[in-house]
């Protein structure tokens, strides 16, 4: 109040305030030595998993095979990014899987033996996922069923759905020659595409940044970091995704399937950070009975968040049959259930709600299609696969679990 | 905003408002005012019906008979969306944070700005103009609220509250979990709020605290209406009206001062 100058948020003076570079990057190792790691682990583990692979076998590397791990990541990071929403919620749907595989087969039986144009089936197969989620919502809505159990239930039933439809041949080869199928196996980016899309986020960053800055000075708010910060940020990301896209495109370039995959990522963490929606959706997770105090309408809240899911899950089923130019018996069977699951944990979002974020479901696929790639890569056995994933995943939630603790401890939820 | 008519009429009118939970007689014909401007302490021992009063204004349990009259029209208070809309907002004991988001979140949880591209920015703006009319200290608004102290909570709890501009602000038990400094703070907040011209309720067990503050003491026993006290009387007559028991060493001590209760 005595200086009438000073930004509104900048008042009280027991509160270190960073500036410039220095203050992020301090900020930064405060917030992480706290407990708050956000994506560091993952990035991390990351560059552990490309140097051990890669110094096993150099192909792991190779343009190529990076080409072909996005390919594989697409779908099930679809799967996954569902998974987000509902682990958001402090919920669960196990049936990812199921759903998936329930999809896959609606599509082989809606276009290849009924002879109906693909996109009705792709259609029908997004309802269903859609009416699933809903089906899961009213249960816990209506009648408090955990959707541990209902969810579980789900994975049954829509599994003997799946082999029921298949019938006895169980499995129907989709046409190769087909634009679904050239989009899961061959089809990619031109390059001049790719390159834009590289400088697109950058350029966000930057423009968005510049537009807050200009509207929060015109309210006497103050700017942590200010510009410096804003242009090393836009500059770093700027060239990451640059060397990115030229290695990508010294090989087969950037799949379509996966920037279908990332754009979603990126509605998705729109309407998570910046709509009321994905407000409540925190809320929810965070403290029920305070979202529905605020007036939050907690039911309605979680219909969409497990029908999203659900339908994610029937997207994912899709692009895996798309990509495998089949729906059979196997889709959505195995691992992809857990994977889906665990690729949303290893990413960071929590198993116990109101922390998280539409990029783990990105970050966390790529760590689980690494180490599955790389393994295949090394011709070991799928027993040893799961292993590795399993103590991969166990090792993530440790992390999450003593972030959790530090956090709490250091007063950061 | 009619000042004039609310400084001579309650604004909030409770008359003969029953409760029953299938045997038990909750709260039995019920009298109570609220005036603009002013903080009405609600005392009683537990089970007096304290908080049953508090949810049926609230506008989660719906009383059994009785009338309800806010701003000098009847009305029907069935459910708590309804009570908030009217202008009756609640101060819950929980709090209801969510400890998870920061306090601009927290603040405007339910009612953002902007619902499909939320204005960050104004919302801070309004956050932190709202924080310093309240004279509250809060380092700073983008930090989660689990990094709040106990004080700092309730403030922000107070604060929401007041964003929907409401006429009366119910506090259930503000002041349990604080220690002596963050107390202060609080019934300065609280006094802050009354400044404003609004109807202020305070459930409390802590008569000190009460008297702070206080413009009326309303005292209820065993769901019935035990007197009317101003912050002058004494803790004995307090006591003896929130107990019952006129005989106890602190009232026969006191005796010479009594007054009859229930003016």
């Amino acid at each position: 109040m005595n200086e009438p100058q000073a930004a509104l948020d900048r008042s009280d003076s027991r509160v270190r305030h960073d500036e410039g570079i220095g203050g992020a990057v301090r900020g930064f190792i405060d917030r992480v030595r706290s407990g708050d790691l956000g994506v560091l682990p993952v990035i991390l583990g990351l560059i552990l998993i490309a140097t051990v692979f890669w110094s096993l076998n150099p192909v792991f590397l190779a343009p190529n095979n990076l080409a072909n791990l996005l390919f594989d990541a697409a779908a099930v990071g679809c799967i996954s990014l569902g998974v987000v929403c509902v682990l958001m919620l402090g919920e669960i749907d196990l049936s990812v899987g199921s759903m998936s595989g329930l999809a896959s087969a609606i599509l082989g039986v809606i276009w290849v033996k009924a002879g109906l144009p693909p996109a009705l089936a792709i259609l029908v197969a997004l309802a269903s996922g859609a009416f699933m989620g809903f089906v899961y919502a009213t249960l816990l809505n209506r009648f408090g069923m955990p959707s541990f159990v209902s969810t579980l239930a789900g994975l049954l039933a829509m599994l003997g759905l799946q082999l029921y439809l298949l019938g006895s041949t169980g499995s129907i080869n989709l046409p190769y020659s087909s634009a679904l199928v050239r989009f899961g196996q061959i089809h990619v980016m031109p390059a001049w595409f790719s390159y834009m899309t590289a400088i697109l986020p950058g350029a966000l960053i930057l423009l968005l940044g510049l537009d807050r800055m200009r509207r929060r000075r015109a309210v006497q708010l103050s700017n942590p970091g200010g510009l410096s910060v804003l242009l090393a940020k836009a500059a770093i990301l700027t060239a990451v995704l640059l060397v990115a896209v030229y290695y990508l495109n010294q090989g087969r370039g950037i799949p379509w399937m996966f920037g279908l995959f990332v754009l979603l990522v990126v509605l998705m963490d729109y309407a998570l950070t910046r709509t009321q929606w994905g407000r409540a959706m925190f809320a929810v997770g965070g403290n029920r009975e305070a979202a529905r105090r605020s007036g939050i309408n907690v039911s309605r809240i979680r219909i969409s968040a497990f029908m999203l899911c659900s339908s994610l899950a029937a997207l994912g089923g899709i692009l895996a049959a798309s990509r495998l130019a089949s729906s059979s018996q196997q889709a959505g069977t195995g691992d992809v259930n857990l994977n889906a699951i665990a690729a949303a944990v290893i990413g960071g979002t929590s198993l116990f709600g109101g922390r998280g974020s539409a990029w783990s479901a990105l970050l966390g696929i790529l760590v689980i299609q690494s180490i599955s790639n790389g393994l295949t890569l090394l011709n070991l056995s799928s027993s040893l696969r799961y292993m590795i994933t399993g103590a991969v995943l166990a090792i993530a939630v440790i992390v999450d679990s003593l972030a959790r603790q530090s956090r709490a401890s250091h007063g950061r939820a | 905003m009619a000042e004039n008519e609310s400084s001579r009429e309650p604004i909030l009118k409770l008359r003969g408002v029953s409760k029953q939970f299938g045997a038990v007689q909750a709260l039995e014909d019920i009298e109570l005012d609220v005036f603009a401007g002013e903080v009405v302490a609600l005392v009683g021992d537990n089970g007096a019906g304290k908080s049953t009063l508090v949810k049926i204004l609230a506008g989660v349990h719906q009383p059994t008979s009785g009338s309800i009259q806010f701003m000098n029209r009847p009305v029907a208070l069935d459910s708590p969306g309804k009570a908030l809309e009217m202008g009756i907002a609640t101060v819950f004991q929980d709090l209801s944070l969510c400890e998870n988001l920061d306090v601009v979140a927290n603040l405007f949880l339910g009612h953002e700005l902007s619902p499909w591209r939320l204005d960050e920015v104004q919302m801070e703006v309004r956050a932190w103009t709202l924080l310093r009319e309240l004279a509250a200290r809060i380092p700073s608004v983008r930090e989660p609220v689990a990094s709040l102290s106990g004080g700092q909570r309730q403030t922000v709890a107070i604060a929401r509250s007041l964003l929907l501009d409401p006429r009366i602000i119910m506090l259930d038990e503000p002041t349990a979990a604080l220690g002596v400094a963050q107390t202060a703070e609080v019934l300065n907040l609280i006094e802050r709020v009354r400044d404003r011209g609004l109807g202020v309720i305070l459930i409390s067990h802590n008569m000190e605290d009460v008297r702070a503050v206080a413009d009326r003491i309303v005292v209820l026993r065993l769901g019935r209406n035990n007197g009317i006290f101003t912050p002058e009387s004494s803790n004995a007559e307090l006591v003896a009206a929130i107990t019952g028991a006129t005989e106890n060493s602190v009232s026969r001590r006191q005796a010479r001062k009594l007054e009859p209760t229930g003016a």
